[in-house]
């Protein structure tokens, strides 16, 4: 069973505790191990570059710092936010000698000390790099047959270029669909931004970029949305009727986790996953072969 | 005695840590405009931007929204063709204007960064309510209660914890972010 340093992010303890739910059901399917970090703090999303740079990365390098102490060698963040900043840290820690040396003096006040050796991952990669969609395939006893999908990218999963993969039209969240039995929807708008923090600094922009995303996935046929970060599941999802009743439109697609949708077609209990009542009688509705019941 | 620099120097300096070519390589082509899924919210163009700080516009740059209308999204970061980290210019020139307490007024953007490193510094996790009491005074009075349809919904629906967390180590953390930043004296 290959072990990972799971780092959940706060999000994940409040508004997105499906996710966490899911993604934990989910991965001990597949044998893989997600073993938490033990009081990590939170990653500082968009909101700690603003102020100060250093700090920001001090913030996010504890985490890693702890990640290392526990001897894992790979660092798993289902956030995509959360993802970007671990990754970009951790590697700037290996290129940047000087900016490491800095947060090693401050870590020394909590008796740690960084090296930048971990791999950083998505959770979303481990299904496709380590699980592998074969082994998707054969496990997804309930595939979900007929359920149009829009797989929801969003930014800082795919941006800014991590090496030479495709950030134009990346194909893997389409593929992992397919796995599980689902029919993945083409649409132009899958890595444009939810609005991120400005749902909350800019009401009136967010709300009109998650209008686009909705109308986008809407008109090519989907009968649901599926995010892989806490950050674009709260604002396709909670405020939808916000976008209603500001564009006077009348969108009502359930917004889940890929985790949940992978759970039910691995056959798992609704429950289990975090997955709603009304969400799954919407799924019910729409997909030919249907998904578990909830016990 | 420290020689005067130019607006567009100290923006490229509080660049240096950035991974992207420098802005005088940009070729003005508006990529990155046509790309920014925000544009249309902003006084100018991040095209514009840029064309504004080279020229040394201080006052105009600082009086406008532009970067603070930026989500951080990365699309003008991955596309431009002069391979300037745009998303970067655009966090350095909000911390430019937060050090010199020069963003312009009625913007929520500032209000929130400081509070939400404020909130970690002092309990090292997010929680959301408590950032609501920085944004909520300025929304409209409409949008308040929108907002706390929303929250009580989460409430309810056990999305939304009550009560803030704290990590075991604060001290040690409050310790090692010391070292970072000037956060008053130890406890």
């Amino acid at each position: 069973m290959k072990k990972y340093a799971y780092y959940p992010g706060c999000s994940l303890e409040s508004l997105a505790k499906g996710y966490h739910l899911s993604a934990m059901a989910v991965t001990k399917e597949f044998g893989l191990e997600l073993n938490e970090i033990k009081d990590w703090n939170c990653c500082g999303s968009t909101a700690y570059f603003p102020v100060d740079e250093l700090l920001a990365y001090t913030l996010v390098s504890r985490n890693l710092a702890l990640a290392e102490k526990m001897g894992a060698s790979d660092f798993v963040a289902p956030c995509s936010a959360c993802y970007k900043n671990a990754y970009f840290t951790n590697s700037y820690l290996q290129s940047d000698t000087d900016l490491a040396d800095h947060i090693n003096y401050a870590l020394e006040e909590d008796q740690l000390h960084v090296d930048g050796s971990l791999k950083v991952r998505h959770l979303i990669e481990l299904f496709i790099e380590d699980v592998k969609l074969e082994e998707v395939e054969k496990k997804a006893t309930h595939p979900l047959k007929g359920l149009r999908v829009a797989p929801y990218y969003g930014c800082q999963l795919v941006r800014p270029r991590k090496a030479k993969e495709d950030v134009e039209n990346p194909r893997y969240f389409e593929n992992l669909l397919s796995a599980i039995g689902a029919e993945p929807i083409e649409y132009a708008n899958k890595t444009r931004c939810c609005g991120g923090s400005l749902i909350i600094t800019n009401r009136k922009a967010a709300l009109s970029m998650v209008q686009i995303l909705l109308q986008d996935a809407v008109i090519h046929g989907a009968d649901v949305i599926a995010t892989t970060c806490p950050m674009c599941d709260v604002n396709l999802e909670v405020y939808q009727e916000q976008v209603n009743r500001e564009f006077g439109t009348h969108y009502s697609v359930p917004v889940m986790y890929f985790t949940q949708l992978m759970g039910l077609a691995l056959g798992i209990d609704p429950g289990r996953l975090g997955v709603g009542k009304s969400e799954l009688a919407s799924l019910q509705a729409k997909a030919v072969a249907q998904p578990a019941e909830s016990q | 005695m420290v020689a005067d620099l130019s607006f567009s120097q100290e923006i490229t300096n509080l660049m240096y840590a950035s991974h992207g070519e420098p802005i005088s390589h940009c070729l003005q082509c508006g990529t990155c405009s046509g790309t920014c899924p925000a544009v249309e919210f902003m006084d100018h163009s991040p095209r514009a931007l840029i064309g504004m700080i080279r020229a040394d516009l201080k006052e105009e740059v600082l009086a406008s929204n532009t970067y603070w209308s930026c989500a951080s999204c990365f699309y003008c970061n991955a596309r431009c063709p002069a391979g300037i980290d745009i998303a970067e210019m655009m966090y350095a020139l909000k911390r430019y204007s937060m050090w010199k307490g020069r963003s312009r007024e009625g913007l929520i953007g500032p209000d929130f960064s400081e509070a939400f490193v404020k909130m970690i510094v002092n309990s090292g996790r997010s929680f959301e309510p408590l950032l609501a009491a920085t944004y909520l005074p300025k929304f409209s009075a409409a949008a308040i209660i929108q907002e706390g349809l929303t929250a009580t919904g989460l409430v309810l629906s056990g999305k939304m914890p009550l009560l803030p967390k704290k990590i075991k180590g604060l001290k040690n953390f409050r310790r090692m972010v010391r070292r970072i930043i000037p956060i008053g004296e130890p406890e």
